[in-house]
């Protein structure tokens, strides 16, 4: 990957990952993320019974290792394109003394030695390497440890004069070799030590290499399989149709005779928001569920999260805008009132970003069978299988240790996969496999996806700056409208603000002296959720667009009043710099190419997930379409586990973020979803595609995410670009809705 | 009807009107082409018709009763599949890898009627969507294919 540089040359050690105290993805809402699933009945009543398990020691529940070699691992985090199977399996492997690639990883079961998020689990908000990076190893080094301790006592050497090689235990003395296949049974009898000895990282084989991801040839070849591809003996597939606005309950269904009647139809259910029909093949019962004509029921009063009928896009951005005030304080420093007071010169300015699709490719599915022993078999796409089991047992009415979840290969998620009650269809798997007595795999349309995905808030932020006489910004107001996601589905604290509705307002690093960042919650009648970089995918857009608009009104260059703001926060300087070195050096624009367009650049920081990054975009523009022709990100997480994957996760969410940033946006008109399908709801093709650059910088600071930083850059970089190309503000996304193509 | 798929020669009984789509995967249980939109809009349900790429979710099977159809589980008994393949492989193309059978089999069916594609070739026949945006390591591993 020649577009790639990797320089691990800040040779400080691995550190210790980061513990949940810090801000981030759960931000100040951790208190309450736990709180919410530790309700009754909640998941983790299996686990405080289970209290004697320390999450990510025992080594039996993640490894097997098979007499071939082989090694299963059981993966705490779910695989959706993310590359954790092989990271795992690095980091693993290391320790274990096994070459990765000998790994075969699927997503774990529920169960408390899981919970390595500080005790619970998901996969979400770019911690799974950075949470797990320890206690992986030591988990590797306890099997390698429990492997010698078998060897001696099979070769009646002490275990001091042993060795392992990759995939076996060497005795040098008498070149006498044991493979780990050879050992598995007699080592996994023995006990797991307590503290293993870890490699010093001058040391590592595998972690810090490209070494090549363990499920390419699979997913190259069609063998991978997703949910949606599961089949059980005895299975009928099920189609919905949901209500046009959530809330409404199915009424008469006219033609349901008819209906019963077309090819393959086994029967007709309601469901709650819906109709389904269960039939031999998916293609029938969807033809038949798309002809029953149903009466729908206007929601009962007081019914929870109903879909207003008069719902739109336009409206809600217009409360959002009248939304006056400066909010729930967030973040201060320094006395913002007096700064603007002060001020020279004031700017002020306002911003908004629309709800967003998740759009992965994979519509959801979930498969159900009720076993003969009363407990409940449920495959669906999730990235939290403990809170999966304990809502479907809620829905099953059975005890949650009845449920047996598998957690198969996301085809993407982007965040879609949390629990959004309903926007998940397991529940009505479970309700259909019931009423028929057979295995059921629901899969819903595109079109019911795009009715009952859980959106991107649409959010708006306020700024108001106070420049002095030498145009430099001495006092920022800012104020976030809106909600965000985390408060949505984790608890909201009455005059807290939700982190993730600030996260990338607040959190910057530039050194102005009077700062405030405010919060004002607003409902979002629409359902929402986690989507790629959560408040950052829109955050840093608001932000760091004002932040040129600052610049402009102060008569300074962008990049060098960044560089000359960070002037103490030498990681974030260092990291501009580097950006700019990727780019051939920071050139505003606009500039004519060498292939004749007049081109112009962009600059932005983020602060994501533990991470730094830094983005450049280089555009042009061909009548009305905005040609991204470079998007160059420079991002310090601190410490890799694998660069390639790092460098195709850069890659994967600048294109997502320039997806956000050229055509996507969810419109509601009347309470309904515009989009139904990609025709009306764009996502970024090949053609709009920008080619990436990454360099990653391993500073040694405390090791950060990386599926979501990539992300929040690209669009201010672009927007910035877009402004010095030609002199036009745009302060509301996408492009596509400001004249542009 | 019969159809005849990778080479073998099946009866299956559907209505006419069925996507090829959902014929392979739930009448014969071949599920590496998958459904994506369901409207030709993805190419996840890409497979080939008589050499032609095709989005099997929007062709009626009556369609293709007397073709030659090809999927995915069949690529590597195909020397340009298989050297498409080894590209995918060797450039690390798929993330989430929902798309990629469709991708791959694009990439086939341009290769094997151009076989030293241009850019402007490459472009215009790799038009699938990928959400997790791997168009530039796509592009990259058809240009190696060909090469190969």
């Amino acid at each position: 990957m020649t577009d790639t540089e990797h320089s691990p040359a800040l040779a400080t050690p691995l550190r210790r990952p980061f513990n949940l105290s810090r801000r981030g993805f759960l931000g100040g809402a951790l208190g309450a993320l736990v709180l919410g699933v530790t309700l009754p009945g909640g998941p983790l009543r299996a686990q405080g019974a289970a209290a004697a398990v320390t999450p990510g020691t025992r080594v039996r529940a993640f490894l097997d290792i098979r007499p071939d070699g082989t090694v299963l691992f059981r993966s705490p985090f779910i695989e959706g394109g993310q590359g954790i199977f092989t990271a795992m399996a690095q980091i693993v492997g290391e320790e274990l003394d096994s070459d990765p690639a000998r790994f075969q990883v699927e997503g774990a079961p529920p169960g408390p030695d899981y919970g390595l998020i500080g005790g619970m689990r998901f996969t979400g908000g770019s911690m799974s390497v950075r949470m797990s990076y320890e206690t992986m190893r030591k988990l590797g080094a306890s099997a390698r440890a429990m492997l010698l301790q078998a060897a001696a006592a099979r070769l009646t050497v002490p275990v001091a004069t042993l060795t392992t090689e990759p995939g076996r235990v060497v005795h040098a003395a008498s070149g006498r070799t044991l493979t780990y296949g050879d050992l598995a049974s007699a080592a996994a009898a023995l006990p797991v030590p307590r503290d293993p000895p870890l490699k010093a990282p001058a040391d590592f084989r595998w972690i810090g290499k490209p070494v090549p991801r363990i499920d390419v040839r699979d997913k190259a070849t069609g063998r991978a399989r997703y949910t949606i591809d599961l089949t059980v003996d005895g299975m009928l597939h099920a189609a919905v149709q949901h209500a046009p606005r959530l809330g409404m309950e199915p009424g008469l269904m006219a033609n349901e005779a008819e209906v019963r009647r077309m090819p393959g139809v086994h029967s007709v259910h309601t469901l709650p928001g819906a109709v389904a029909v269960v039939a031999s093949s998916w293609w029938r019962a969807r033809r038949a569920v798309e002809s029953l004509s149903v009466s729908w029921m206007e929601a009962k009063p007081g019914t929870a999260r109903t879909m207003p009928a008069d719902f739109s896009s336009d409206g809600h951005r217009a409360r959002l805008m009248a939304a006056s005030g400066d909010g729930v304080a967030y973040e201060s420093d320094g006395d913002v009132a007096a700064g603007l007071r002060g001020a020279a010169r004031v700017v002020e300015a306002t911003y908004d970003a629309p709800h967003l699709a998740h759009g992965q490719l994979e519509p959801p599915s979930a498969l159900a069978r009720w076993n003969a022993n009363g407990t409940l078999e449920l495959w669906c796409p999730n990235q939290a299988p403990e809170m999966f089991q304990t809502a479907a047992a809620s829905v099953a009415g059975i005890a949650p240790d009845k449920v047996i979840l598998h957690s198969p290969m996301l085809g993407g998620f982007f965040g879609r996969h949390f629990l959004y009650e309903t926007a998940n269809p397991f529940p009505q798997a479970i309700r259909l496999s019931k009423a028929v007595g057979r295995p059921i795999k629901v899969i819903w349309s595109r079109e019911e996806e795009f009715l009952r995905d859980a959106l991107r808030p649409m959010g708006v932020a306020r700024f108001r700056a106070g420049l002095d006489a030498h145009g430099l910004p001495v006092a920022l107001n800012a104020v976030a409208v809106g909600e965000g996601a985390t408060g949505r589905w984790y608890g909201r604290q009455p005059n807290a603000v939700d982190s993730s509705a600030v996260e990338g307002i607040a959190g910057k690093p530039y050194a102005i002296p009077n700062r405030r960042v405010g919060q004002i919650h607003i409902d979002d009648p629409a359902i929402i959720g986690f989507w790629r970089s959560v408040g950052h995918s829109m955050n840093d857009f608001f932000y760091e667009t004002f932040f040129d608009e600052m610049a402009d009104a102060g008569g300074q260059d962008p990049y060098e009043l960044r560089r000359r703001l960070l002037a103490n926060s030498p990681r974030h300087r260092i990291l501009l710099e580097a950006v700019a070195d990727l780019a051939g050096g920071w050139r505003r624009g606009p500039y004519t190419h060498a292939d004749g367009s007049r081109r112009a650049r962009g600059v932005a920081m983020a602060s994501p997930f533990g991470s730094e990054v830094a983005t450049m975009a280089e555009l042009s523009l061909r009548d009305r379409t905005v040609q991204v022709h470079h998007l160059w990100v420079a991002v310090d997480p601190g410490s890799v586990v694998n660069p390639a994957i790092v460098a195709a996760q850069i890659r994967s969410a600048a294109a997502l973020g320039l997806s956000a940033t050229l055509v996507e946006g969810v419109v509601y008109s009347a309470g309904a979803p515009q989009a139904r399908n990609f025709d009306a709801y764009p996502v970024l093709p090949p053609d709009r595609m920008a080619r990436v650059h990454v360099r990653i910088v391993e500073s040694g600071a405390k090791m950060g995410g990386i599926g979501e930083p990539g992300l929040p850059g690209v669009p201010p970089a672009v927007v910035n670009a877009l402004a010095s190309l030609t002199g036009q503000r745009v302060r509301s996304l996408p492009l596509s809705r400001a004249g542009f193509v | 009807m019969d159809l005849t798929i990778n080479g073998v020669t099946q009866r299956v009984e559907v209505e006419p009107d069925t996507p090829l789509l959902w014929v392979l995967r739930d009448t014969l249980g071949m599920t590496g082409t998958k459904y994506g939109c369901g409207a030709a809009q993805c190419g996840a349900c890409t497979v080939l018709v008589d050499g032609q790429a095709i989005r099997s979710c929007v062709t009626p099977v009556e369609n293709v009763a007397n073709a030659a159809i090809h999927t995915i589980e069949a690529v590597e008994a195909d020397p340009v599949g298989r050297k498409v393949v080894a590209a995918w492989v060797e450039q690390q193309v798929p993330q989430c890898g929902y798309c990629q059978s469709g991708q791959v089999l694009t990439a086939t069916a341009l290769l094997k009627q151009t076989p030293n594609p241009t850019d402007g070739d490459i472009a215009a026949a790799m038009v699938n969507l990928c959400r997790c945006g791997t168009y530039e390591a796509i592009a990259t591993a058809v240009r190696k294919a060909a090469g190969a």
